[in-house]
């Protein structure tokens, strides 16, 4: 399988997917200008983390637009995987290809810490491999990372068992002491109704090596490997 | 034409300089020349009050291989072809007047320094002092810089792994911003600030020339403000998004052969870019300013070459590559414009069209004249180092708990959490050591190696006695990256002091700097850039001396790297250094000063224990004996105590441990050359017997187990107090 990695003028997390996926478990991984326009010989492509476009006018706002979106959009409803990280979740709500909002976090800060993330569905492609109710150590960066949709939206989801991660303690709890910004049912990240877009604030990319704190992110990876 | 008295103060020239401007140059200059020695021999630009002290640091190692002042930054060796390039800068004037831009531009102008020589920055730090946080104006400049540096580190991509936030009256509207960045590179990619090679190009890259910042240089890093007066426009507005896009953009290039050299904009433009790559080079510069793209119109030739707007690269293209260079800056989708040639002459030639505007020898502008001055010791200093201890009534064994909350919660002392966790310290997936321990260490991918990097600079310390307080500096750098398990490599260092013309600051300058020198001989660390940012003062009133060592270290083996927190139930406790320290170490401290009030007392080090205790740490670490070392700084034996119980929630039970001498200079005094380590019981004796080799005291203080903090017939707290104070404290505060 293959994938492909998403560069918009002001993305960082690029470097950090590749190295996750090329160099910790080995996996043939590109880069993608964000002025192609022909994503066929992927197999899951990665919208990463980053400022694009500055995050000017409202993050993903403007990257929604570029070129590469077009396609991916093409892609994604021909049932190809796409997930989008921090800034990329943003841009895929930004582009409807998932609903609701990332608006600024409830405290109007910047955050960069740790947070334990309670899968809440493994009977996804981004999932399989996780336990029921494993928690995972994947950290968050953002700004704007509070979750937002409205109550019909969040019932569908909710009933559609389309919320993949809720912010949560270390053994699983979800409360408010460990939502870091806000986010509505304490959601991280959200799939699609066909659930192959999953969105996630959290960066698994970071999580890909016990020297840096946690290999927990590598789960994700291996669920989509798995799957293909 | 005669000059005015009014244009020379604009420009920060006095009118003795400016007779030796017209000498050099067998001419009255014009306007252009005149506000380009200006800049040129400011201060900020030119050291000329600095440059004669600056050159007793040591710079050589076998490491070093670019000294300070050769290129923008300083360039360390560390095997497998690999480089470090590190500086540090200081956005201190700015920031006392925006200090959300003030604080933003002032990162971007340090990651500047690092990607013009080919290297990608991956680490950030920040030295930061305020004035007390009982101010409002204070509260919002700390809000200000806290915010400014994250704004625009974060959208860059670069991690921010911490630094140091220190609180005193002094910086109360003169708030010290000190950057650093550290990039790394492969050898044989370095690209030097040179202009060269006669009818090469000039290239502008970048965001358009505007008025902003007109004057940064010379108005207001060199001078003091004396009056009230609206300086707004004298500081920079960041776009980090356009910085983004250069780094990737001009890394690409770096790995060409299409350049001769590459340059950012910094302090004072065009101007000095251009004229000090010309420097270097060897030869000569000609620009056109009407090819310079602008952003408003009407700028005079004045206006183009002095402006200070941020995001912009000299780029010094080989003749006959300038479209493949364009090609690249297009995909990129960054503006570059050809404004310029490289010459023969060794002459600045700026023309705004065929009209030619300044016609200036390029050594003229690049040699200031140098001052130096004999001073003596100000009376003054005498009276704050002769501090009697016995003058103060030791701390009752009743007072002690509620001593030691005190202190965790005070702004100096309490974790930084608040702030750092604003900052993206994770991307780049190298961060091993987060913010918040001794020393953050960063992993090198594709090698088993690992470097640590922090800052230290206790000006309370340079002020009752700026020999020692530049000795402790370094060697308190040193210290931090010895408990990380780095051996130290080199030096970056921000000197923030008052007005360099009166005789007591030039002095306290002088003795930092030795004190300084001193220490790098002794510990062998050279210093290999720098910055200095003098007239730190407000009505006349100077800050403390404040110098920040910015010290980055190697780890040869990432696995054998240590924290400063307690890791293991179970394990021995062990203070490393002298358990008994002479009761006046208290002088000077957090303690005396938050407790009594009281800012007086010489410090105290003796660099030869120093040496051998960091000696001692490191082979331990490197052994691995030891789990944990936490070097004891502000606040002492009892604070680093409680720090190293926080990390992880484990706590600790003294030994048979008594105190000899007085309670507060045991358990709050801040004596030097002291670590706190811990270790598996069965290490304990080979741990001993190491530290008998070194002649270094080692200490059983207890063991690491439960969830309080017992220091028995002394202090007993529970975590969860010792950690509401230290977490919270500083956030209370704001």
């Amino acid at each position: 399988m293959k994938f492909g990695i998403i560069v918009f003028p002001g993305t960082w997390s690029d470097r950090d997917c590749y190295y996750a996926l090329g160099d910790i478990l080995n996996q043939d991984v590109d880069y993608i200008w964000h002025k192609e326009t022909n994503l066929s010989k992927y197999d899951c492509v990665i919208l990463p983390g980053g400022f694009s476009y500055g995050d000017y006018l409202r993050p993903g706002a403007i990257a929604r637009f570029s070129q590469v979106m077009t396609s991916l959009e093409n892609f994604a409803s021909r049932g190809k995987l796409v997930i989008g990280i921090c800034n990329g979740f943003q841009i895929l709500c930004e582009s409807g290809l998932l609903p609701g909002a990332l608006l600024r976090n409830d405290h109007l800060e910047y955050r960069c810490q740790w947070t334990y993330l309670k899968v809440e569905n493994t009977s996804t492609v981004f999932t399989s491999q996780c336990q029921n109710g494993q928690v995972l150590k994947i950290p968050i960066s953002h700004y704007e990372g509070r979750y937002y949709a409205d109550n019909a939206m969040l019932a569908e989801l909710e009933a559609e068992k389309r919320i993949i991660f809720r912010y949560s303690t270390s053994t699983g709890e979800i409360n408010d002491a460990a939502n870091p910004n806000g986010s509505l049912h304490n959601i991280a990240g959200i799939m699609n109704k066909k659930g192959n877009v999953l969105g996630m604030m959290p960066h698994p990319e970071r999580a890909c090596e016990p020297l840096l704190g946690s290999s927990d992110g590598n789960i994700i990876w291996e669920s989509i490997i798995a799957n293909i | 034409m005669p000059i005015s008295k009014e244009t020379l103060d604009e420009i920060a020239l006095s009118e003795k300089e400016y007779q030796l401007i017209v000498e050099r140059l067998g001419k009255e200059p014009t306007e252009v020349e005149l506000g380009m020695f200006g800049a040129l021999w400011s201060e900020h630009c030119g050291y000329k009050h600095s440059k004669a002290l600056l050159k007793l640091l040591p710079s050589r190692s076998q490491r070093v291989m670019v000294k300070p002042g050769e290129e923008n930054a300083g360039v360390v060796d560390i095997g497998d072809g690999l480089v470090l390039v590190m500086k540090i800068e200081s956005h201190n004037h700015p920031s006392a007047i925006e200090p959300y831009q003030g604080a933003a531009t002032g990162v971007g102008g340090i990651v500047r320094d690092i990607f013009t020589m080919g290297a990608r920055p991956i680490a950030l730090m920040n030295s930061l002092r305020f004035g007390p946080l009982t101010d409002p104006h204070n509260r919002y400049l700390f809000g200000g810089v806290v915010g400014g540096i994250a704004g625009y580190g974060n959208c860059l991509g670069i991690p921010d792994i911490g630094g140091e936030i220190f609180f005193a009256n002094c910086y109360s509207s003169n708030p010290l911003v000190n950057a650093l960045c550290l990039g790394i590179a492969e050898a044989k990619n370095l690209v030097r600030a040179r202009a060269y090679g006669e009818g090469n190009l000039l290239m502008l890259v970048g965001a358009d020339t505007g008025r902003d910042g007109l004057h940064g240089a010379s108005g207001l890093a060199s001078r003091t403000f004396e009056e009230e007066r609206e300086l707004r426009s004298t500081v920079q507005v960041g776009n980090p998004f356009l910085e983004k896009l250069l780094i990737e953009a001009c890394l690409e290039l770096a790995e060409t052969d299409w350049i001769a050299g590459m340059q950012d904009l910094g302090a004072a433009g065009l101007t000095s870019s251009a004229v000090e790559s010309a420097a270097r080079g060897g030869g000569g510069i000609e620009i056109d300013v009407l090819k310079v793209p602008r952003r408003e119109k009407g700028m005079t030739p004045y206006e183009v070459m002095l402006s200070e707007s941020q995001e912009r690269m000299l780029v010094v293209v080989k003749k006959g590559y300038e479209d493949k260079v364009k090609a690249l800056f297009d995909r990129w989708e960054l503006r570059s414009d050809i404004i310029g040639r490289v010459t023969g002459d060794g002459v600045a030639w700026i023309r705004e069209g065929k009209k030619v505007m300044a016609e200036v020898p390029v050594n003229l502008l690049t040699s200031p004249p140098i001052y130096q001055r004999r001073v003596k010791k100000p009376e003054w200093l005498n009276r704050l180092q002769a501090f009697d201890v016995t003058s103060i009534p030791d701390l009752s064994r009743k007072k002690v708990n509620s001593t030691l909350l005190r202190l965790l919660a005070s702004p100096n002392i309490a974790s930084k959490r608040c702030v750092y966790r604003q900052y993206d310290h994770q991307v780049g997936n190298n961060t091993v050591v987060l913010p918040g321990s001794d020393a953050a260490v960063l992993r090198i991918k594709g090698t088993k190696k690992a470097i640590s990097l922090t800052t230290d600079g206790n000006a309370r310390y340079c002020y009752v006695n700026p020999y020692l307080g530049g000795v402790i500096a370094v060697a308190e750098a040193a210290r931090n990256l010895v408990c990380s398990g780095a051996q130290p490599l080199a030096i970056t260092d921000c000197l923030n002091f008052g007005n360099p013309e009166k005789d007591d600051v030039y002095y306290q300058l002088k003795e930092c700097i030795n004190g300084m020198v001193r220490a790098c001989r002794e510990l062998k660390i050279p210093v290999i850039s720098g910055n200095v940012s003098l007239y730190n003062e407000t009505k006349g009133k100077a800050i403390y001396p404040t110098p920040v060592v910015g010290m980055v270290g190697l780890i040869e083996d990432v696995a054998k790297h240590c924290i400063s927190g307690f890791k293991n139930e179970g394990d021995m406790v062990f203070l490393l250094g002298d358990s008994q320290p002479v009761d006046s170490s208290i002088g000077s401290s957090e303690y005396l000063e938050l407790i009594h009030g009281i800012i007086k007392g010489n410090p105290y080090i003796d660099l030869g224990m120093e040496k051998r205790l960091q000696r001692c740490c490191l082979e331990a670490i490197r052994r691995g004996l030891i789990n944990s070392a936490h070097d004891c700084s502000e606040g002492g034996l009892a604070v680093a105590l409680a720090e190293s119980c926080l990390a992880n929630s484990l706590g600790f039970v003294s030994h048979n441990w008594e105190v000899e001498g007085r309670l507060d200079a045991a358990l709050f005094g801040e004596a030097q050359s002291r670590i706190i380590v811990s270790v598996v019981p069965k290490s304990a004796r080979k741990l001993q017997k190491l530290a008998a080799r070194y002649q270094i005291a080692a200490t059983r203080l207890g063991t690491v187990g439960g969830k309080r903090l017992i220091l028995k017939g002394y202090i007993d707290l529970s975590l969860k107090q010792v950690g509401e104070a230290w977490w919270s404290g500083l956030e209370k505060s704001l």
